[in-house]
């Protein structure tokens, strides 16, 4: 039983009163004096030369005060691979391509403005499916690299490759084997607030971006090089985040829409905003990464696994985000999801004329988890082993060092399969092929960081007033994650203070030391462990302070107690003991005696130290200030591609009952349990709240949400047509949260904020094969592919 | 553009505005009164971030033209506070138990559930969810926002 007051404990997030009166100020709400709207013109066409723009009509529109195309700009190259302009003046390569924009006096006169824009085109043939693209003589999306070289090939120059063991003898030593051919598709991370920034120079030509991002300095980074090469070169650019309407991957690289948002602001001299409605968020903005793999997994006659090869395409899309790399995400679990000697994997991403793709949450892991988890199902049955069985002979193990080179350190995988068969009723309930059925997957997903730039650091300043209040700075986002309250209660916790002492201040490149991003699940681990080592030092700054001033100011309590009452007697005290900081500590406000920590005089509130110490004139002044920068010892993955790239790394297993009606194909999911090794819950309630919305994503991942293209166009782009789950969609989930502690978090967390969501879907088509015998491996399982299945299984 | 001038009651107070005649109600609030508490998630109804309490009915103001306003009753989330500036029953509910995570559907789930309430003040589980069909939320499943419904709907 730990004696923390604060972590571990559901204090409720009342510090967020804003969100429920309305009061907070997210981008839709953000205005700045003399601001412009900007709106951009998307392409016609999935693939084409542009032939002629006319922005005549537009330019004359009363209220207009910019309308830019791809020649009124710097022909500079931005994304990832550096493979698009922020306007496309030659050729589109895609729908969402910008084609121009325009800034005005309002939302309706820049729409009107738009309207107005004359494109010409000539059609070129594109190519939509990866493997097509793959395919000699298929048409070429991009015929030029960055460096402006003929391309012959429309695959990526990003070789995802993994080798581990030995595959042949891997293969030698098993006993069975399974091959499947395995797809996900796109889905679109559905933030409720849309996209959106707020572009403003001074007269200077200082930058400052209201933005959404959740990875404030590498968005910093990528517009100071596209200032460097656009004349701006050694201009200031600061970064703000207003309050973030949901994130889930979208945030994380600079979209083209934040370089249109600058232009245009540069371009006017005014302020501009740029904020997408529902439409564009669904045709303009990179969805999650599709998918195909073909996997082959073997195992012994003991059934252990013996290897698992895996060659996976994905379709990239036009241009290069971060769904590119998703491939280093699927890694893990390919690598190291169970216990498995040899390990071949293949990734190879290919341009397409389709939308270009970016983060989720749970970036690349969701899509191989889904190839892994249904073929060990697969094997197990070939096996002859019950699917739960198999992967506990398989289970990661504390200790375990994966052909990744990940170390496991914490692992409370034993515990999370055992709690979902129980749970589940696995025993009772496996193998009826009666309609009903159960099914389980599990998962691991870095939690301790992820080192995927050089630094993966966090920093956090953290300073106290004479009132006893704490401000913190942080590095990160918030974007609805509970961390206002999470880091509160960490801080008070480590510095002795309250919660409700503390204010947390996000998202400023301005205020606040680097962080690389509040992605990965890495927040609470990261900002956790930075805000415990800079409230070690305020707090020694702190009990400095009382040593000098405690024994004064207890002497003068006395004083005025003799005042008061004459035939009070001092006490004979040895304050040498509370003279040194040494002999001192903080708890729940009070500053007590370590030794002793109920002496009836060497105990007192804090702000009444600070109050005396803090600023009090020449000489005597101090401030109570400290900061931390936490870069764990992890390591970038090398040449191989191996290397313990996160601290410590989340388990977890969900198991999932559904009922299928053969008739319709509709699956109902009558309980799902997620079993989650987060470490320690920080915030019981709040954590609960990471899972059970991840778990309804993961649900819509396997059975409802699909972005329809035809040809490159987003057919529908609206939430009639596009099936994200509601309310009426009663999904009963019970949470099993397993605590083994982690010796690296920050009292001993976990990140647990993508988990839940990446195993869901194996779980829900493992459970489908239990209930009707049908397996279905393309996401996500509708009815009619539920039904179509069953047609071809007669 | 055309004007329409329309006068109705706002959190209580009588209000008059003057606006093009295509804007409708979530318009009118953000841009005309400054509550910008009701969002808008899609523009088209189907969301349910813009919704506000018209004479007692929860309706998605995003598609609610303005002209339609003359003479209603209209509450926001801005609006259901006490006097005294205590939270409504709901907003310390869905504080207290997690039912917002970023926040930009919490408005109108809190609205669609104050509709609910209003008039049914002892719901089932069934009723909450029917209340907040219309309301999408992409961080919570629902869940926490069920359960402080229904927290309360007990006080």
């Amino acid at each position: 039983m730990s004696d923390h007051l604060f972590v571990g404990k559901s204090i409720p997030r009342t510090i967020e009163t804003d969100k429920v009166t309305g009061r907070a100020v997210y981008i839709d709400d953000f205005k700045r004096p003399g601001m412009l709207y900007g709106k951009i013109l998307y392409s016609d066409y999935a693939h084409a030369r542009i032939k002629r723009i006319d922005t005549g009509k537009a330019e004359k529109l009363p209220g207009v005060r910019a309308v830019l195309t791809g020649k009124d700009i710097p022909d500079v190259r931005v994304g990832f691979l550096k493979d698009q302009t922020v306007l496309k003046k030659d050729v589109v390569r895609q729908f969402r391509d910008e084609v121009a924009a325009v800034a005005a006096i309002s939302l309706e006169i820049a729409q009107e403005a738009i309207d107005l824009i004359e494109v010409e085109y000539e059609e070129l043939p594109a190519v939509f499916d990866p493997v097509e693209a793959m395919k000699e003589g298929a048409p070429l999306v991009h015929e030029v690299d960055a460096r402006g070289k003929p391309v012959r090939t429309n695959i990526l120059p990003l070789p995802w490759k993994f080798q581990a063991g030995d595959i042949e003898q891997g293969l030698k030593e098993s006993a069975f084997t399974v091959k499947d051919n395995v797809s996900t598709t796109w889905v679109n991370q559905c933030c409720m607030g849309t996209s959106g920034c707020i572009a403003e120079f001074d007269m200077n030509k200082n930058l400052t971006l209201y933005n959404q991002t959740n990875v404030i300095f590498g968005d910093k980074g990528r517009i100071s090089e596209y200032f460097s090469q656009i004349g701006l070169k050694g201009k200031k650019i600061r970064v703000i985040n207003p309050i973030v309407g949901g994130s889930f991957g979208t945030k994380l690289d600079t979209d083209i829409y934040e370089f249109i948002c600058i232009q245009l602001a540069l371009n006017t001299g005014r302020p501009v905003k740029i904020l997408f409605d529902r439409e564009e968020e669904f045709r303009a903005l990179p969805p999650r990464q599709p998918a195909r793999f073909t996997i082959e997994q073997g195992c012994d006659s003991e059934g252990r696994l013996t290897f698992r090869k895996i060659e996976a395409i994905l379709d990239n899309g036009a241009y290069t985000s971060w769904g590119a790399t998703t491939p280093s995400v699927m890694m893990m679990p390919v690598s190291s999801l169970y216990r498995v000697p040899n390990i071949y994997y293949q990734a190879t991403c290919v341009y397409t004329n389709n939308i270009y793709c970016q983060a989720m949450r749970g970036y690349g892991n969701p899509q191989a988890s889904f190839a892994v988890e249904t073929s060990m199902d697969t094997l197990a049955e070939k096996a002859g082993i019950d699917p739960a069985e198999f992967r506990m002979i398989n289970r990661n193990r504390p200790g375990d060092l994966t052909p990744m080179r990940l170390k496991i350190t914490s692992c409370g995988l034993e515990e999370c399969i055992e709690s979902v068969k129980e749970s589940i009723g696995w025993g009772e309930k496996k193998g009826k092929k009666n309609g009903r059925g159960v099914g389980m997957a599990s998962l691991i997903h870095v939690a301790g960081g992820a080192r995927v730039t050089l630094s993966d650091g966090h920093g956090i300043m953290v300073k106290v007033d004479e009132n006893g209040f704490v401000d913190v700075i942080e590095s990160g986002t918030d974007q609805g994650q509970g961390s206002p309250t999470v880091i509160s209660q960490i801080v008070a916790e480590s510095l002795g203070f309250r919660p409700e002492d503390v204010s947390v201040i996000f998202g400023d490149t301005a205020l606040s030391l680097w962080d690389a991003g509040t992605h990965a699940s890495r927040h609470t681990f990261m900002a956790g462990n930075a805000a415990i080592r800079a409230c070690e030092k305020a707090k020694k700054q702190i009990l400095e302070m009382a040593a000098d001033y405690m024994p004064q100011l207890i002497k003068s309590g006395f004083k005025k107690m003799m005042k008061k009452n004459p035939e009070f007697v001092e006490p004979e005290l040895d304050y040498s003991l509370i003279s040194d900081p040494a002999n001192l500590d903080i708890r729940d406000r009070m500053v007590f005696l370590k030794r002793d920590p109920s002496h009836p005089h060497f105990n007192m509130e804090v702000s009444q130290i600070l109050r005396r110490g803090l600023h009090v004139g020449t000489g005597e002044s101090r401030v109570v200030a400290a900061e931390a920068f936490y870069d764990p010892p992890t390591e970038t993955l090398d040449r191989e591609l191996k290397g313990n790239l996160s601290m410590t790394y989340a388990f977890g297993t969900t198991g999932v009952e559904v009922e299928v009606d053969r008739e319709t194909g509709e699956v109902k999911i009558l309980k799902l349990v997620a079993a989650h090794d987060v470490g320690k819950a920080m915030n019981p309630t709040l954590l609960l709240g990471q899972v059970y919305g991840a778990v309804y994503t993961g649900v819509g991942y396997g059975l409802t949400e699909e972005i329809k293209l035809e040809k490159g166009r987003v057919m529908n782009p609206n939430f009639l047509d596009y099936k994200m789950l509601t309310a009426m969609d009663v999904i009963p989930i019970e949470p099993v949260i397993v605590e083994p502690g982690d010796e690296d978090g920050p009292y001993g967390a976990k990140g647990v904020g993508e988990p839940g969501l990446v195993p869901t879907a194996p779980a829900i088509a493992n459970a489908i094969y239990d209930a009707i015998g049908v397996r279905i491996r393309d996401l996500p399982i509708t009815p009619e592919k539920v039904l179509e299945a069953i047609k071809n299984s007669k | 553009m055309k004007k329409v001038s329309v006068s109705f009651t706002l959190n209580g107070d009588p209000v008059t505005a003057e606006v093009p005649v295509t804007w409708t109600l979530l318009k009118t609030l953000r841009e005309t009164f400054e509550f910008t508490g009701a969002k808008e998630g899609c523009g088209v109804g189907e969301c349910g971030a813009c919704t506000v309490i018209v004479n007692g009915n929860a309706v998605n103001s995003c598609i609610f033209p303005i002209a339609e306003i003359e003479g209603k009753s209209v509450v926001t989330v801005e609006g259901i506070a006490d006097k005294d500036g205590n939270l409504h029953p709901l907003q310390q509910a869905f504080l207290e138990n997690n039912g917002v995570q970023c926040g930009f559907c919490t408005s109108g789930m809190i609205m669609s559930a104050k509709a609910l309430l209003d008039n049914n003040p002892n719901p089932t589980e069934d009723e909450i969810r029917t209340s907040i069909a219309g309301n999408l939320c992409r961080c919570t499943g629902y869940v926490q926002i069920v359960e402080a419904i229904k927290m309360a709907a007990k006080k």
